[in-house]
Protein backbone atom coordinates (compact mmCIF):
# COMPACT_ATOMS: atom_id res chain seq x y z
CA UNK A 1 0.00 0.00 0.00
CA UNK A 2 1.72 2.97 -1.04
CA UNK A 3 -0.54 5.32 -2.13
CA UNK A 4 1.14 7.82 0.73
CA UNK A 5 0.69 11.42 -0.75
CA UNK A 6 4.41 12.93 -0.05
CA UNK A 7 4.03 15.97 2.27
CA UNK A 8 5.70 19.41 1.53
CA UNK A 9 8.10 18.77 4.06
CA UNK A 10 7.58 17.63 8.08
CA UNK A 11 6.94 20.65 10.53
CA UNK A 12 9.59 21.69 12.27
CA UNK A 13 10.20 20.45 16.00
CA UNK A 14 9.73 22.53 18.68
CA UNK A 15 10.74 22.11 22.54
CA UNK A 16 8.04 22.31 25.40
CA UNK A 17 8.63 23.86 28.43
CA UNK A 18 5.94 23.70 31.42
CA UNK A 19 5.75 25.70 34.26
CA UNK A 20 3.60 23.18 36.41
CA UNK A 21 2.40 25.54 38.95
CA UNK A 22 2.96 29.54 39.31
CA UNK A 23 5.83 29.60 41.55
CA UNK A 24 7.84 26.73 40.07
CA UNK A 25 10.54 26.84 37.19
CA UNK A 26 9.93 26.02 33.21
CA UNK A 27 10.64 22.49 33.05
CA UNK A 28 11.51 20.79 29.61
CA UNK A 29 8.88 18.09 29.14
CA UNK A 30 8.84 16.87 25.28
CA UNK A 31 9.07 18.14 21.80
CA UNK A 32 6.31 18.08 19.15
CA UNK A 33 6.34 18.79 15.12
CA UNK A 34 4.46 22.20 14.52
CA UNK A 35 4.45 24.95 11.63
CA UNK A 36 4.80 27.81 13.90
CA UNK A 37 4.87 28.93 17.31
CA UNK A 38 0.83 29.49 17.68
CA UNK A 39 0.44 26.09 16.37
CA UNK A 40 3.38 24.63 18.53
CA UNK A 41 1.70 26.10 21.45
CA UNK A 42 -1.49 24.67 21.30
CA UNK A 43 -0.68 21.60 20.52
CA UNK A 44 1.82 21.41 23.50
CA UNK A 45 -1.19 22.39 25.34
CA UNK A 46 -3.31 19.10 23.84
CA UNK A 47 -0.35 16.90 24.00
CA UNK A 48 1.43 17.84 27.28
CA UNK A 49 -1.58 19.55 29.75
CA UNK A 50 -4.52 17.17 29.05
CA UNK A 51 -4.38 17.24 33.04
CA UNK A 52 -3.97 20.59 34.31
CA UNK A 53 -0.10 19.69 34.48
CA UNK A 54 0.29 23.44 33.62
CA UNK A 55 -0.29 26.59 34.06
CA UNK A 56 2.15 28.34 31.32
CA UNK A 57 3.98 27.13 28.15
CA UNK A 58 6.96 28.20 26.48
CA UNK A 59 7.65 26.68 23.04
CA UNK A 60 11.44 26.77 21.60
CA UNK A 61 11.91 25.65 17.74
CA UNK A 62 14.84 22.56 18.41
CA UNK A 63 16.81 23.67 16.11
CA UNK A 64 17.28 26.84 18.09
CA UNK A 65 19.14 25.03 21.23
CA UNK A 66 22.61 25.01 21.32
CA UNK A 67 23.81 22.09 23.52
CA UNK A 68 27.48 20.81 25.21
CA UNK A 69 29.29 18.59 23.21
CA UNK A 70 29.00 15.21 24.69
CA UNK A 71 32.84 14.37 23.85
CA UNK A 72 33.98 17.35 25.85
CA UNK A 73 31.79 16.28 28.86
CA UNK A 74 35.14 15.32 31.17
CA UNK A 75 36.86 19.08 30.36
CA UNK A 76 33.91 20.71 30.54
CA UNK A 77 32.24 19.45 33.96
CA UNK A 78 35.39 17.67 35.87
CA UNK A 79 37.11 20.97 36.67
CA UNK A 80 34.30 21.39 39.10
CA UNK A 81 34.88 17.92 40.71
CA UNK A 82 37.61 19.07 42.96
CA UNK A 83 36.60 22.26 44.79
CA UNK A 84 35.20 20.40 47.05
CA UNK A 85 35.85 23.97 49.47
CA UNK A 86 33.08 25.37 47.06
CA UNK A 87 30.59 23.04 49.55
CA UNK A 88 29.16 24.53 53.12
CA UNK A 89 29.89 20.64 54.48
CA UNK A 90 33.53 21.70 53.69
CA UNK A 91 33.74 24.09 56.42
CA UNK A 92 34.00 22.51 60.58
CA UNK A 93 31.62 24.40 62.73
CA UNK A 94 31.93 24.25 66.49
CA UNK A 95 29.12 22.08 68.05
CA UNK A 96 27.91 25.02 70.25
CA UNK A 97 27.77 27.50 67.20
CA UNK A 98 24.40 25.05 66.31
CA UNK A 99 22.82 25.77 62.95
CA UNK A 100 24.27 28.07 60.34
CA UNK B 1 12.55 14.30 25.86
CA UNK B 2 15.87 15.17 24.50
CA UNK B 3 15.52 15.54 20.42
CA UNK B 4 18.04 14.74 18.01
CA UNK B 5 18.15 17.84 16.44
CA UNK B 6 20.23 18.86 20.18
CA UNK B 7 22.98 16.32 18.95
CA UNK B 8 25.07 18.29 17.10
CA UNK B 9 25.33 22.25 18.58
CA UNK B 10 25.77 25.40 16.75
CA UNK B 11 24.24 23.26 12.95
CA UNK B 12 27.96 21.75 12.58
CA UNK B 13 27.50 18.88 10.41
CA UNK B 14 28.61 16.29 12.28
CA UNK B 15 30.91 14.70 9.29
CA UNK B 16 33.16 17.91 10.06
CA UNK B 17 34.13 16.51 13.36
CA UNK B 18 38.06 15.11 13.24
CA UNK B 19 38.37 11.29 12.55
CA UNK B 20 39.96 9.64 14.84
CA UNK B 21 42.95 7.82 13.83
CA UNK B 22 42.63 4.09 15.03
CA UNK B 23 38.92 3.84 14.88
CA UNK B 24 38.49 0.34 16.09
CA UNK B 25 40.33 1.02 19.31
CA UNK B 26 38.60 4.22 19.54
CA UNK B 27 35.17 2.10 19.42
CA UNK B 28 36.13 -0.76 21.58
CA UNK B 29 37.17 1.92 24.35
CA UNK B 30 33.69 3.51 23.85
CA UNK B 31 32.00 0.21 23.72
CA UNK B 32 34.05 -0.48 27.14
CA UNK B 33 32.34 3.05 28.90
CA UNK B 34 28.78 1.96 27.24
CA UNK B 35 28.56 -1.88 28.60
CA UNK B 36 30.02 -0.10 32.24
CA UNK B 37 27.46 2.29 31.87
CA UNK B 38 24.63 -0.10 31.54
CA UNK B 39 26.14 -2.34 33.79
CA UNK B 40 25.59 -0.06 36.28
CA UNK B 41 22.55 0.34 35.85
CA UNK B 42 23.15 3.90 34.17
CA UNK B 43 21.03 5.84 31.75
CA UNK B 44 22.04 6.43 28.45
CA UNK B 45 20.81 9.84 26.80
CA UNK B 46 20.65 10.51 23.24
CA UNK B 47 23.80 12.60 22.88
CA UNK B 48 26.22 9.59 24.00
CA UNK B 49 27.47 7.24 22.10
CA UNK B 50 25.47 3.68 21.55
CA UNK B 51 26.39 0.16 19.49
CA UNK B 52 24.64 0.32 16.40
CA UNK B 53 22.71 -2.91 17.31
CA UNK B 54 21.28 -1.11 20.46
CA UNK B 55 19.89 1.94 18.23
CA UNK B 56 18.63 0.03 15.65
CA UNK B 57 16.76 -2.03 18.08
CA UNK B 58 15.16 1.38 20.25
CA UNK B 59 14.54 2.58 16.88
CA UNK B 60 12.75 -0.69 16.20
CA UNK B 61 10.94 -1.20 19.35
CA UNK B 62 9.66 2.79 19.98
CA UNK B 63 8.50 3.25 16.17
CA UNK B 64 6.38 -0.14 16.70
CA UNK B 65 5.26 0.75 20.28
CA UNK B 66 4.05 4.60 18.94
CA UNK B 67 2.60 2.82 15.49
CA UNK B 68 0.23 0.29 18.03
CA UNK B 69 -1.11 3.68 20.04
CA UNK B 70 -2.16 5.38 16.91
CA UNK B 71 -3.67 2.05 15.18
CA UNK B 72 -5.20 1.25 18.83
CA UNK B 73 -7.17 4.88 18.46
CA UNK B 74 -9.05 3.13 15.66
CA UNK B 75 -10.58 0.18 17.25
CA UNK B 76 -12.09 2.23 20.23
CA UNK B 77 -12.97 5.22 17.71
CA UNK B 78 -15.34 3.14 16.28
CA UNK B 79 -17.22 3.75 19.24
CA UNK B 80 -17.39 7.61 19.54
CA UNK B 81 -20.56 7.92 18.01
CA UNK B 82 -21.98 4.84 19.55
CA UNK B 83 -21.46 5.24 23.16
CA UNK B 84 -24.21 4.30 25.54
CA UNK B 85 -24.39 7.91 27.37
CA UNK B 86 -22.92 10.94 27.06
CA UNK B 87 -20.80 10.00 30.20
CA UNK B 88 -18.99 7.05 28.41
CA UNK B 89 -18.70 9.22 25.60
CA UNK B 90 -16.85 11.95 26.98
CA UNK B 91 -14.71 9.04 28.53
CA UNK B 92 -14.15 7.56 25.59
CA UNK B 93 -12.94 10.58 23.87
CA UNK B 94 -10.68 11.46 26.36
CA UNK B 95 -8.88 7.70 26.64
CA UNK B 96 -8.62 8.02 22.40
CA UNK B 97 -7.13 11.26 22.90
CA UNK B 98 -4.44 10.34 25.39
CA UNK B 99 -3.52 7.26 22.93
CA UNK B 100 -2.83 9.82 20.27
CA UNK B 101 -0.53 11.64 22.57
CA UNK B 102 0.92 8.39 23.51
CA UNK B 103 1.77 7.92 20.29
CA UNK B 104 3.78 11.41 19.77
CA UNK B 105 5.47 10.67 23.27
CA UNK B 106 6.66 7.70 21.37
CA UNK B 107 7.32 9.49 18.10
CA UNK B 108 9.75 12.22 19.55
CA UNK B 109 11.52 9.62 21.59
CA UNK B 110 12.59 7.43 18.62
CA UNK B 111 13.24 10.60 17.04
CA UNK B 112 15.94 11.18 19.45
CA UNK B 113 17.88 8.45 17.75
CA UNK B 114 18.09 10.41 14.58
CA UNK B 115 15.06 8.40 12.65
CA UNK B 116 12.66 11.21 11.27
CA UNK B 117 8.97 11.30 11.77
CA UNK B 118 8.11 11.41 8.03
CA UNK B 119 10.37 7.94 8.13
CA UNK B 120 8.44 6.53 10.27
CA UNK B 121 5.04 7.14 8.73
CA UNK B 122 6.42 6.00 5.93
CA UNK B 123 7.40 2.61 7.23
CA UNK B 124 3.93 2.21 8.57
CA UNK B 125 1.76 3.13 5.59
CA UNK B 126 3.90 1.00 3.48
CA UNK B 127 2.88 -1.72 5.71
CA UNK B 128 6.82 -2.30 6.42
CA UNK B 129 6.68 -1.28 10.27
CA UNK B 130 4.63 -3.57 12.69
CA UNK B 131 2.12 -2.60 15.22
CA UNK B 132 0.80 -4.52 18.28
CA UNK B 133 -1.31 -7.02 16.27
CA UNK B 134 -4.12 -7.00 18.64
CA UNK B 135 -5.68 -4.11 16.93
CA UNK B 136 -6.35 -6.58 13.84
CA UNK B 137 -9.16 -7.75 15.81
CA UNK B 138 -12.80 -6.32 15.73
CA UNK B 139 -14.33 -4.72 18.28
CA UNK B 140 -17.93 -6.09 17.69
CA UNK B 141 -19.82 -4.28 20.31
CA UNK B 142 -19.84 -1.92 23.16
CA UNK B 143 -18.69 -4.61 25.65
CA UNK B 144 -15.67 -5.01 23.71
CA UNK B 145 -14.71 -1.07 24.23
CA UNK B 146 -14.57 -2.11 28.36
CA UNK B 147 -12.60 -5.53 28.09
CA UNK B 148 -10.10 -3.17 25.61
CA UNK B 149 -9.62 -1.01 28.72
CA UNK B 150 -9.61 -3.82 30.82
CA UNK B 151 -7.14 -6.36 29.67
CA UNK B 152 -5.70 -5.12 26.36
CA UNK B 153 -4.50 -1.81 28.42
CA UNK B 154 -3.68 -3.99 31.63
CA UNK B 155 -1.93 -6.04 29.04
CA UNK B 156 -0.38 -2.98 28.40
CA UNK B 157 0.73 -1.41 31.84
CA UNK B 158 2.45 -5.15 32.97
CA UNK B 159 4.47 -4.38 29.33
CA UNK B 160 5.07 -0.45 30.05
CA UNK B 161 5.87 -0.47 33.69
CA UNK B 162 9.02 -2.12 33.61
CA UNK B 163 9.81 -0.06 30.37
CA UNK B 164 9.40 3.05 32.54
CA UNK B 165 13.23 1.82 34.00
CA UNK B 166 14.82 1.20 30.31
CA UNK B 167 18.44 2.23 29.48
CA UNK B 168 17.59 4.39 27.32
CA UNK B 169 16.34 7.66 29.00
CA UNK B 170 14.22 9.66 26.46
CA UNK B 171 11.87 6.22 26.03
CA UNK B 172 12.16 5.53 29.99
CA UNK B 173 10.75 9.14 30.53
CA UNK B 174 7.92 8.80 27.53
CA UNK B 175 7.05 5.64 29.57
CA UNK B 176 6.62 7.19 33.13
CA UNK B 177 3.53 9.50 31.38
CA UNK B 178 2.44 6.78 29.34
CA UNK B 179 2.10 4.45 32.51
CA UNK B 180 0.20 7.37 34.65
CA UNK B 181 -2.20 8.00 32.10
CA UNK B 182 -3.12 4.44 31.38
CA UNK B 183 -3.90 3.79 34.74
CA UNK B 184 -7.34 5.62 33.96
CA UNK B 185 -7.52 3.42 30.74
CA UNK B 186 -7.91 0.53 32.41
CA UNK B 187 -10.23 1.68 35.51
CA UNK B 188 -12.56 3.33 32.97
CA UNK B 189 -12.97 -0.07 31.13
CA UNK B 190 -13.24 -2.26 34.46
CA UNK B 191 -15.69 0.41 35.83
CA UNK B 192 -17.62 0.26 32.92
CA UNK B 193 -17.68 -3.83 32.70
CA UNK B 194 -18.86 -3.80 36.34
CA UNK B 195 -21.98 -1.16 35.35
CA UNK B 196 -23.34 -3.71 33.05
CA UNK B 197 -22.91 -7.05 35.30
CA UNK B 198 -25.21 -5.22 36.86
CA UNK B 199 -27.68 -4.62 33.99
CA UNK B 200 -29.77 -7.38 32.31
CA UNK B 201 -28.70 -11.37 31.74
CA UNK B 202 -28.41 -9.85 28.21
CA UNK B 203 -26.23 -7.17 28.78
CA UNK B 204 -23.78 -9.87 31.23
CA UNK B 205 -23.99 -12.22 28.34
CA UNK B 206 -22.63 -9.24 26.14
CA UNK B 207 -19.36 -9.03 28.84
CA UNK B 208 -18.57 -12.53 28.94
CA UNK B 209 -18.87 -12.78 25.61
CA UNK B 210 -16.25 -10.41 24.69
CA UNK B 211 -14.02 -11.27 27.70
CA UNK B 212 -14.17 -14.87 25.84
CA UNK B 213 -12.73 -13.48 22.71
CA UNK B 214 -10.34 -10.98 23.84
CA UNK B 215 -8.35 -13.31 26.64
CA UNK B 216 -6.27 -15.39 24.49
CA UNK B 217 -5.23 -12.50 22.57
CA UNK B 218 -4.47 -10.60 25.78
CA UNK B 219 -1.84 -13.56 26.59
CA UNK B 220 -0.24 -13.41 23.18
CA UNK B 221 0.35 -9.69 23.62
CA UNK B 222 3.25 -10.11 25.72
CA UNK B 223 4.94 -11.74 22.66
CA UNK B 224 6.70 -15.86 21.93
CA UNK B 225 7.59 -17.54 24.93
CA UNK B 226 11.31 -17.17 25.91
CA UNK B 227 12.41 -20.48 24.89
CA UNK B 228 11.26 -18.88 21.15
CA UNK B 229 12.90 -15.35 21.23
CA UNK B 230 16.19 -15.08 21.39
CA UNK B 231 16.52 -11.14 20.57
CA UNK B 232 14.99 -11.11 24.08
CA UNK B 233 18.65 -12.06 25.92
CA UNK B 234 20.32 -9.19 24.35
CA UNK B 235 17.50 -6.53 24.88
CA UNK B 236 17.77 -7.49 28.40
CA UNK B 237 21.84 -7.62 29.13
CA UNK B 238 21.19 -4.03 27.34
CA UNK B 239 18.42 -2.99 29.91
CA UNK B 240 15.95 -2.06 27.62
CA UNK B 241 14.00 -5.05 28.78
CA UNK B 242 13.92 -5.46 32.21
CA UNK B 243 11.56 -9.08 32.28
CA UNK B 244 11.10 -11.90 30.35
CA UNK B 245 7.81 -12.25 27.87
CA UNK B 246 6.85 -15.35 29.81
CA UNK B 247 7.45 -13.42 33.42
CA UNK B 248 4.94 -10.37 32.22
CA UNK B 249 2.38 -12.87 30.91
CA UNK B 250 2.41 -14.83 34.06
CA UNK B 251 2.28 -11.61 36.14
CA UNK B 252 -0.69 -10.12 33.89
CA UNK B 253 -2.66 -14.01 34.45
CA UNK B 254 -2.15 -13.30 38.25
CA UNK B 255 -3.41 -10.20 39.02
CA UNK B 256 -6.50 -10.45 36.09
CA UNK B 257 -7.30 -13.99 37.53
CA UNK B 258 -9.02 -12.19 40.71
CA UNK B 259 -10.51 -8.99 39.29
CA UNK B 260 -12.43 -11.35 37.41
CA UNK B 261 -13.82 -12.65 40.00
CA UNK B 262 -14.82 -9.63 41.32
CA UNK B 263 -16.20 -8.99 37.94
CA UNK B 264 -18.33 -11.99 38.08
CA UNK B 265 -17.35 -13.59 34.99
CA UNK B 266 -14.99 -16.35 33.77
CA UNK B 267 -11.78 -16.71 31.83
CA UNK B 268 -11.97 -19.37 28.77
CA UNK B 269 -9.40 -21.32 29.87
CA UNK B 270 -10.19 -25.27 31.55
CA UNK B 271 -7.02 -25.38 32.42
CA UNK B 272 -6.62 -21.63 34.43
CA UNK B 273 -5.55 -23.46 38.06
CA UNK B 274 -3.72 -22.26 40.81
CA UNK B 275 -0.61 -23.56 41.50
CA UNK B 276 0.06 -23.58 45.36
CA UNK B 277 3.39 -24.46 45.33
CA UNK B 278 4.77 -21.96 42.46
CA UNK B 279 2.85 -19.41 44.14
CA UNK B 280 0.89 -18.34 40.93
CA UNK B 281 -1.90 -19.36 38.22
CA UNK B 282 -0.99 -22.42 35.46
CA UNK B 283 -2.69 -21.51 32.36
CA UNK B 284 -3.15 -23.35 29.18
CA UNK B 285 -1.54 -22.70 25.68
CA UNK B 286 -1.73 -20.05 23.78
CA UNK B 287 -2.12 -20.90 19.91
CA UNK B 288 0.68 -19.39 18.00
CA UNK B 289 0.00 -19.98 14.92
CA UNK B 290 -2.91 -17.71 15.14
CA UNK B 291 -0.91 -15.00 16.76
CA UNK B 292 1.95 -15.42 13.92
CA UNK B 293 -1.08 -15.26 11.00
CA UNK B 294 -2.05 -11.92 12.81
CA UNK B 295 1.29 -10.73 12.26
CA UNK B 296 2.44 -11.88 9.41
CA UNK B 297 -0.99 -9.42 7.68
CA UNK B 298 -3.84 -12.27 7.89
CA UNK B 299 -5.64 -11.13 10.86
CA UNK B 300 -9.34 -10.33 10.23
CA UNK B 301 -8.69 -6.58 10.54
CA UNK B 302 -4.87 -6.21 8.78
CA UNK B 303 -6.20 -4.54 6.22
CA UNK B 304 -9.10 -2.72 7.43
CA UNK B 305 -6.56 -0.65 9.61
CA UNK B 306 -3.89 0.08 7.70
CA UNK B 307 -5.89 1.21 4.87
CA UNK B 308 -8.37 3.53 7.42
CA UNK B 309 -4.76 4.69 8.19
CA UNK B 310 -3.22 5.43 4.97
CA UNK B 311 -6.82 7.44 4.30
CA UNK B 312 -6.30 9.79 7.56
CA UNK B 313 -2.89 10.90 6.95
CA UNK B 314 -3.45 11.51 3.21
CA UNK B 315 -6.69 13.27 3.65
CA UNK B 316 -4.60 15.75 6.17
CA UNK B 317 -2.22 16.31 3.14
CA UNK B 318 -3.86 19.63 2.65
CA UNK B 319 -4.11 20.81 6.06
CA UNK B 320 -0.28 20.17 6.73
CA UNK B 321 1.08 21.60 3.59
CA UNK B 322 -1.49 25.02 4.33
CA UNK B 323 0.27 25.44 7.41
CA UNK B 324 3.41 25.58 6.49
CA UNK B 325 2.39 27.27 3.61
CA UNK B 326 0.58 29.76 6.09
CA UNK B 327 3.66 30.07 8.25
CA UNK B 328 6.39 30.85 5.05
CA UNK B 329 3.51 33.59 3.66
CA UNK B 330 3.41 35.25 7.48
CA UNK B 331 7.33 34.99 7.83
CA UNK B 332 7.40 36.71 4.26
CA UNK B 333 4.84 39.69 5.71
CA UNK B 334 6.43 40.20 8.82
CA UNK B 335 10.14 40.51 7.41
CA UNK B 336 8.26 42.80 4.46
CA UNK B 337 7.07 45.42 7.33
CA UNK B 338 10.67 45.33 9.19
CA UNK B 339 12.42 45.98 5.68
Amino acid sequence: MSNTAPALKEWPLWEVFIRSKQGLEHKHCGSLHAADARQALQMARDVYTRRQEGVSIWVVPSAQITASEPDDKAEFFEPMGDKIYRHPTFYEIPDEVGHM
Amino acid sequence: MYTQAMDIPDGQPAALKPVPKDINAAEAELQKRFDARIDADGRIEPQDWMPEAYRKTLVRQISQHAHSEIVGMLPEGNWISRAPSLKRKAILIAKVQDEGGHGLYLYSAAETLGTSRDQMFDALHTGKAKYSSIFNYPTLNWADVGVIGWLVDGAAIMNQIPLCRCSYGPYARAMVRVCKEESFHQRQGYESLLQMMKGTQAQKDMVQDAVNRWWWKCLAMFGPPDADSPNSAQGMRWGIKRLTNDELRQKFVDATVPQAQVLGVTLPDPELKWNEERGHWDFGAIDWDEFWNTVNGNGPCNKERLATRVKAWNDGAWLRDGALAHEAKQRARTMKEAA
